[in-house]
């Protein structure tokens, strides 16, 4: 299966990465490459097997469901790009998303 | 001897008899990070200042006869661990500015134990890579050059570049590491030192920039394979902030060590003979098995049928899996925003991830988020998952009649800076060997035992069964101790 330019345009969009026009050519040649490799996959008999999700148990260990965490907004706002708020910025700042 | 030429064990041997302080072995690695670094590359932060007070505070707790299993023993901590207050970049533009309030559990659990750090070592970007080209903070130097060639710069392997370059160069005594597809062994392999991935949830992830979560697992790199089992003993145990971290006890590795081969069974799978792979390394792995045969062991033929299927599927579980991942560089939370002066929410978020990260990077998400799109998530992604589950069913099949597997570690030796940088699916092959013990979640070391034509180390790799590292540390030694390797490379500390 090969990609067309709509298609990477469409990928990129989904993985929310900025493709720049003259970018597009030579991402969409790289991933055919590896998708053309991938494809022998598709030679293996894979009837009636279960896939394997996880690397390690088989089932995930449960916990109790209690808070183990928080009142930590300080560190949690320390790296922010751009804090809004109160006096030191008391949450993230993002571009207007309601109009 | 110069300090910096201790191995780890000898180091602490050292410390205890009062033959030398933790500050002396300090400053001697310090100062042969400020004389190489700016050639070799191999620290992206290098933390003087700290390091020396912690070695003091480690000299005054040995004086007061409170010693900690590493105490005192400076070491370097891959930039992939957060490390609480101290820049941690995973090689990236994303991260370029990050700066975590929290500690890594293994890093933390290195610190409990004494240990000293010198800095954060350098990385393929987000540990995408095998051989250290693609971090933003530029390229890691080889130690070692080709003897007929001593010009060409060779790349240390990747992703562990840094960790590897800065243990062979006497720029640590051992360093943390991580292994999603062979980024622990390739670049131990490539650098003459030896490097362990242990069994996925032996150490725990929690604090570790995450690439693949169901592959990715730290581990140490050190000049012995005794050094790695020392360091995995305080890097490894139970966490219960990582949900796969395994609630297994943590053996004495050193221990294991030196219990010989004598009565093992050890697996030589046939699909690791690849077609054109250079001779030196079939006759390497040919010697290593006469090693372990000479010191007792016997050495039967097996089958992996599905070997040469690991890498494809690696190359859509490992980019899936970091599609998902990698989601949460946003610009908004931490790290790198870029945006315009009219850019709305997605725009921000574009325009962030296109400047923060790298061209593999991209690939690799890109790849992932195709394979996991809807309409294709069966033919790809499941069929992977399906694939893998065949690839682990033929190691599960194998450690019914062996001990322990031994194969090369790397279809090569390092290569130079500038080769296999055209097409990602060439500089993908790096990790054939390697793969495997990641997609089964299976133990993997790689031991130095040899040089090739041109002077340049070459490993053998021992895989295991699931949390019998003890085996495997077994067989690397008797490995180590047969190939008695001497060789050092052209830069280094102390010379």
């Amino acid at each position: 299966m090969s990609l067309d330019t709509a298609t990477v345009r469409r990928i990129a969009s989904l993985a929310r990465i900025r493709l720049e026009e003259e970018e597009v050519g030579r991402m969409q040649a790289e991933l055919n490459g590896i998708l053309g490799w991938i494809e022998q996959l598709q030679a293996v008999p894979t009837d009636g097997v279960e896939p394997m999700a996880g690397g390690g148990a088989v089932s995930l260990r449960m916990r109790d469901d209690l808070v183990t965490d928080g009142g930590i907004p300080e560190k949690i706002l320390a790296n922010a790009p751009d804090r809004q708020g109160g006096e030191g910025g008391e949450y993230f700042g993002v571009p207007k998303v309601v109009e | 001897m110069h300090p910096t030429d201790f191995s780890l064990r000898g180091a602490i041997e050292a410390l205890n008899e009062g033959l030398i302080s933790s500050v002396e072995l300090t400053r001697a690695h310090l100062d042969g990070i400020e004389k190489l670094n700016p050639r070799l590359n191999a620290y992206i932060t290098v933390m003087a200042e700290q390091a020396l007070a912690q070695a003091r505070a480690s000299d005054a707790r040995r004086a007061e006869g409170v010693a900690g299993p590493l105490e005192g023993v400076p070491l370097a901590i891959k930039d992939l661990f957060c490390t609480a207050g101290t820049l941690t970049t995973a090689g990236s533009r994303i991260l370029g500015n990050f700066v975590p309030p929290y500690e890594s559990t293994v890093s933390a659990n290195l610190l409990r134990d004494g240990a000293v750090f010198l800095g954060k070592v350098n990385l393929d970007e987000f540990a995408m890579g095998s051989s250290n080209t693609t971090s933003a903070f530029g390229p890691v130097e080889n130690p070692w050059s080709r003897a007929n060639d001593p010009d060409t710069r060779l790349v240390p392997g990747g992703s562990s570049g840094g960790s590897a370059a800065a243990v062979a160069a006497r720029l640590a005594l051992g360093a943390t590491a991580t292994d999603t597809g062979g980024s622990i062994r390739q670049p131990a392999a490539f650098c003459g030192i030896a490097g362990i991935k242990p069994t996925y949830g032996r150490c725990s992830r929690w604090g570790v920039v995450a690439f693949a979560s169901s592959l990715d697992q730290a581990g140490p790199v050190a000049r012995t394979v005794e050094d790695c089992a020392i360091l995995l003993k305080s890097m490894a145990g139970f966490d219960p902030k990582d949900s796969t971290s395994a609630d297994v006890p943590v053996p004495d590795f050193a221990a294991a060590c030196a219990r010989g081969v004598k009565g093992l069974r050890i697996g030589v799978p046939k699909e690791y003979r690849l077609e054109g792979m250079p001779a030196e390394i079939g006759a390497l792995w040919e010697q290593g098995l006469q090693w372990l045969r000479d010191q007792g062991a016997e050495t039967v033929e097996i089958s992996l049928p599905h070997t040469k299927y690991a890498l494809p599927t690696y190359y859509i579980v490992a980019p899936a899996e970091a599609s998902s991942n990698l989601a949460r560089y946003d610009g908004v939370r931490f790290g790198l925003r870029e945006a315009a002066k009219d850019s709305d929410l997605k725009d921000l978020y574009e325009r962030t991830r296109a400047a923060g990260f790298g061209p593999e990077v991209k690939r690799r998400i890109m790849i992932g988020t195709y394979v996991l799109s809807a309409g294709y998530y069966d033919a790809y992604y499941l069929k992977a998952q399906k694939i893998r589950a065949l690839i682990k069913r033929d190691f599960d099949d194998a450690f019914r009649t062996v001990d322990a597997i031994v194969t090369p570690a790397t279809p090569s030796a390092a290569f130079g800076m500038d080769e296999k940088q055209d097409d990602p699916v060439t500089m993908y092959l790096n990790d054939v060997f390697t793969v495997t013990a990641n997609l089964a979640g299976l133990p993997g070391l790689a031991v130095p035992a040899g040089l090739d034509r041109q002077g340049l180390p070459l490993g053998l790799q021992v895989i295991g069964r699931a949390f019998d590292e003890e085996t495997v540390f077994a067989v690397g030694a008797a490995i180590e101790t047969a190939a008695d390797f001497r060789a050092v490379p052209t830069l280094r500390a102390g010379v």
